[in-house]
């Protein structure tokens, strides 16, 4: 599904007086596969941004429009189930939404959402399929209560709960918050996992620059309320001025390259950490290819 | 969702926030008292009691619009007595009749009535939580309780809880909302249906809300104690109230506004005589 | 004598599995200290053992001279070890910034005078003089989370023990209060005690202690933690992003140093090096 936005313009508090614009005018398109980062300091319009996406904030009148495959948001007979049946959303700390009385029951919890009519055997064969997917034992973890589990554990069972009906679209909010260093790189991994079986694509909502940097295919960077870049992490990060005005942090490769070429020796600008590690091998003594 | 908490605190300096909570708590019962005194149909009492809240507001450097956006909260609750009123005050002369419904001036009167009544009501009681801090309100309320103390009530201890409260109201008001959106984003419906069914689709979102309550009251318990809370031993406090030139000016307005309540309603009465 | 001495601490939640096991660790005065370790290693379950939030099964906890056992000296070390958690949110009582910061003194009994004072001190330690009379629920995180360190030096601790404290903060909120803790550090010579996942945060430290199952598995000082890769790997921990990319380009055969631990260090080694002919 290609995601079109345009103008896309938002305000909190009702009165024209006292309301402060969270979105202004933004326009986005990312187009199937694409693996697209969303950067920008805290309130500048990125959570509201993507909550538009499944219609958790709607579209008000003369306010853009959002174009999400073949549904059209601002439309009135707009079919949102259907929608986020198909454009997944985990949020920040997503184990916080763990409801039910049995791990089955909360991940199963969308199913039965979104396809009522479903028999029991298939609701059975996705949920075990959302539970492989993340990694967990299924016959293990079935009948347990999700509030038992440890905490890696809680949030690969809420991330089941929204992969269930498998989304093509998958929009993440600060999904490595709180994780240690290996929760966060098993974690990445499953994103690319998912990547290669049936989300098509990833809309990834972050602080950590170096996430971004070695992952992303494409980045947006906001700030108040309005998109002020898009491009390749590459290209995005390469403009240091940009985003050191827009008090954000480089990732470490990007910071490397900066220094290397205030010292005339700047290396060939691909800032994943194998691909920078690959040109600083190529252009200095030593490095072996 | 912030803005549905009910006249929360409005930081600023002004008169009526130096005030003593004290004076203000009592300043406000006393008001509501002066409210209910107008006799029905007395509007100039009301008047009165309007021109009182304006007058505070002026004093509290409050915007008024702030002030009257706290009725935002309980307009349904508003309207919803005033219809009753309204549709089913059958005394007094018709003065409009359709199929089944019919309005009597009496009706139309007492709608009134009760709509301005609220409304003043709510207008004070939100100016004291917009001028107040809840700590204020709460250390007011516990002075006031003192003589409690000896029945053996835990003043301090139901005071301390008050301002928790009040403190997490705006948090668990927020995490409500994420974990509605969270749900509607895993296809919850709390739109549709009847009643049991609305009421059965808000268990997602009360089951999270609960435990996060539960973890949150965990961790604040565990945050008390290690800033060496102990409700039985001799605390101190840091703000004290001491009453002013304000508290007493404050009292005799509120005096004047009760005798002229109580004033109004009689001359009313004459006019109403002549 | 150390500041903090912790001797062979064990405690169970549950009384089956030790969620800390026979730790014993001294801390001196002034010393910037890092607990690591993976989420449910027991690394903040020493921070509340640390001040008697909770009480060892085994082994014993000697603030000062005052042990956690002794119930007549709780207070004697909490006033000497401050902690503050992960979630700003979940600490802060009051409504209004400075009556939070009273908190802690109003429980001592400390009179008005000097709480103004300590009020005074506190906000201006943590640079948030301005936001006296706000409504925390107004701030950022990494505001509130300063809001939070005033309320634990309204108490004048010795020690500072940042459990988790940076945790739920975005880079700017993670800064605001690193800086925070390091002026305190360096120019109030408290002690820090950080407990924390982000590799970033520790190279600071004079000493840091990796966590394992409820035991120290390794101690050392971060250049020492940070040689042993495969060892920190396996206990769930992983380098500094700086240091990882260091590693791999010495592997690949590039002349820099060994020991590095920041991007900064590693941006001057790279500009040191002789270019291809």
């Amino acid at each position: 599904m290609r995601i079109e936005v345009k103008d896309l313009t938002y305000s909190y508090g009702e009165s024209k007086a006292l309301s402060v614009r969270a979105l202004d005018g933004v326009s986005l398109v990312v187009e199937e596969g694409e693996f697209l980062g969303i950067i920008g300091h805290t309130g500048s319009g990125k959570t509201t941004f993507v909550q538009h996406l499944n219609g958790l904030i709607k579209l008000k009148k003369n306010c853009g429009s959002i174009k999400i495959g073949d549904f059209e948001l601002g439309d009135k007979k707009c079919d949102f189930k259907a929608l986020r049946a198909s454009l997944g959303m985990v949020f920040q700390y997503p184990e916080y939404q763990l409801f039910a009385e049995t791990v089955y029951d909360d991940v199963a919890f969308g199913v039965k959402n979104f396809m009522p009519n479903l028999p029991e055997q298939t609701v059975r064969e996705m949920v075990k399929d959302a539970l492989f997917t993340v990694g967990v034992d299924y016959e293990k973890i079935k009948d347990k209560s999700p509030f038992e589990l440890s905490g890696g554990q809680k949030r690969r069972v809420a991330i089941a709960g929204v992969i269930v009906t498998k989304p093509e679209v998958l929009v993440l909010d600060e999904p490595v918050a709180g994780l240690d260093p290996v929760g966060k790189r098993e974690f990445i991994a499953l994103l690319h996992r998912l990547k290669k079986e049936f989300v098509k694509t990833i809309i990834l909502v972050s602080h950590d620059m170096n996430l971004v940097a070695e992952n992303c295919t494409k980045t947006a960077v906001f700030e108040h309320g309005k998109i002020q870049a898009v491009g390749t992490p590459a290209q995005i990060f390469s403009d240091y001025e940009r985003i050191k005005n827009l008090g954000l942090d480089l990732p470490v490769t990007a910071f490397l390259n900066r220094e290397l070429e205030k010292a005339g020796k700047g290396v060939q600008n691909d800032l994943t950490v194998d691909g920078f590690i690959d040109s600083v091998c190529k252009k200095f003594r030593g490095g072996t290819l | 969702m912030k803005d549905v908490a009910f006249g929360q605190y409005f930081p600023t300096k002004s008169f009526v926030h130096n005030m003593d909570a004290r004076v203000k708590i009592l300043g406000v019962i006393a008001y509501i008292v002066a409210v209910f005194l107008v006799k029905p149909f007395h509007f100039a009492g009301f008047l009165a009691c309007f021109l009182f809240v304006i007058l505070a507001t002026a004093f509290s450097r409050v915007p008024f619009l702030k002030v009257m956006r706290s009725i935002k909260g309980i307009l349904f609750f508003i309207i919803l007595s005033a219809v009753l009123q309204l549709f089913f005050n059958t005394k007094g002369q018709v003065v409009f009749s359709w199929e089944f419904i019919t309005i009597t001036d009496n009706g139309l009167l007492n709608a009134g009535f009760i709509i301005t009544r609220i409304t003043l009501i709510v207008l004070g009681a939100s100016l004291l939580t917009l001028t107040t801090s809840p700590v204020e309100i709460s250390d007011g309320i516990e002075s006031l309780l003192t003589p409690l103390k000896w029945i053996k009530f835990p003043v301090h201890e139901f005071a301390l809880i008050m301002s928790i409260a009040l403190r997490f109201i705006p948090t668990l008001l927020d995490e409500t909302d994420r974990i509605i959106k969270a749900q509607k984003a895993r296809g919850a419906d709390f739109e549709s249906g009847n009643v049991f069914k609305r009421a059965k689709a808000l268990i997602p979102v009360l089951i999270p809300l609960l435990i996060s309550s539960f973890r949150r009251a965990d961790e604040l318990s565990y945050a008390m104690d290690a800033r060496c809370y102990s409700a039985s031993k001799n605390r101190t406090k840091y703000k004290k109230a001491v009453l002013t030139y304000r508290d007493l000016v404050a009292t005799i307005v509120v005096a004047g506004l009760i005798t002229g309540v109580v004033f109004l309603n009689n001359v009313y009465f004459v006019l109403a005589v002549v | 004598m150390a500041l903090l001495q912790a001797e062979s601490v064990s405690f169970s939640y549950d009384k089956s599995v030790n969620a800390v096991n026979g730790v014993s660790l001294s801390v001196n005065e002034g010393e910037y200290v890092a607990i690591i370790g993976h989420n449910g290693s027991g690394k903040s379950t020493l921070a509340k053992l640390f001040n008697g939030l909770i009480k060892p099964d085994q082994g014993n906890v000697i603030v000062d001279g005052f042990s956690v056992l002794e119930k007549k000296d709780t207070f004697e070390i909490r006033k000497r070890v401050g902690v503050v958690f992960q979630n700003p949110d979940n600490q802060l009582v009051a409504s209004i910034v400075e009556d939070d910061v009273a908190f802690g003194p109003e429980n001592l009994g400390i009179p008005r005078e000097e709480i103004k004072q300590r009020i005074d001190f506190a906000l201006s330690a943590v640079g948030m003089e301005k936001f006296r009379r706000s409504s925390p629920t107004r701030l950022s995180g990494g505001q509130k989370q300063r809001i939070a360190i005033a309320g634990v030096l309204a108490l004048k601790p010795k020690i500072l023990i940042l459990d988790e404290s940076t945790a739920m903060l975005d880079p700017q909120g993670r800064k605001e209060v690193l800086e925070v803790v390091r002026k305190l550090n360096k120019e109030q010579k408290v002690t820090v005690i950080t407990i924390t996942h982000y590799m970033e945060e520790v190279v600071e430290a004079d000493t840091v202690y990796v966590m394992n199952d409820g035991e120290i598995a390794m101690q050392g000082t971060p250049t020492e933690i940070f040689k042993q890769k495969e060892k920190l790997e396996s206990f769930g921990l992983d380098l500094p992003v700086a240091t990882q990319i260091a590693k791999k380009l010495i592997e690949r055969g590039v002349a820099i140093k060994s020991d590095i631990l920041t991007e900064k260090q590693l941006a001057e080694e790279l500009c040191a090096l002789k270019l291809k002919i």
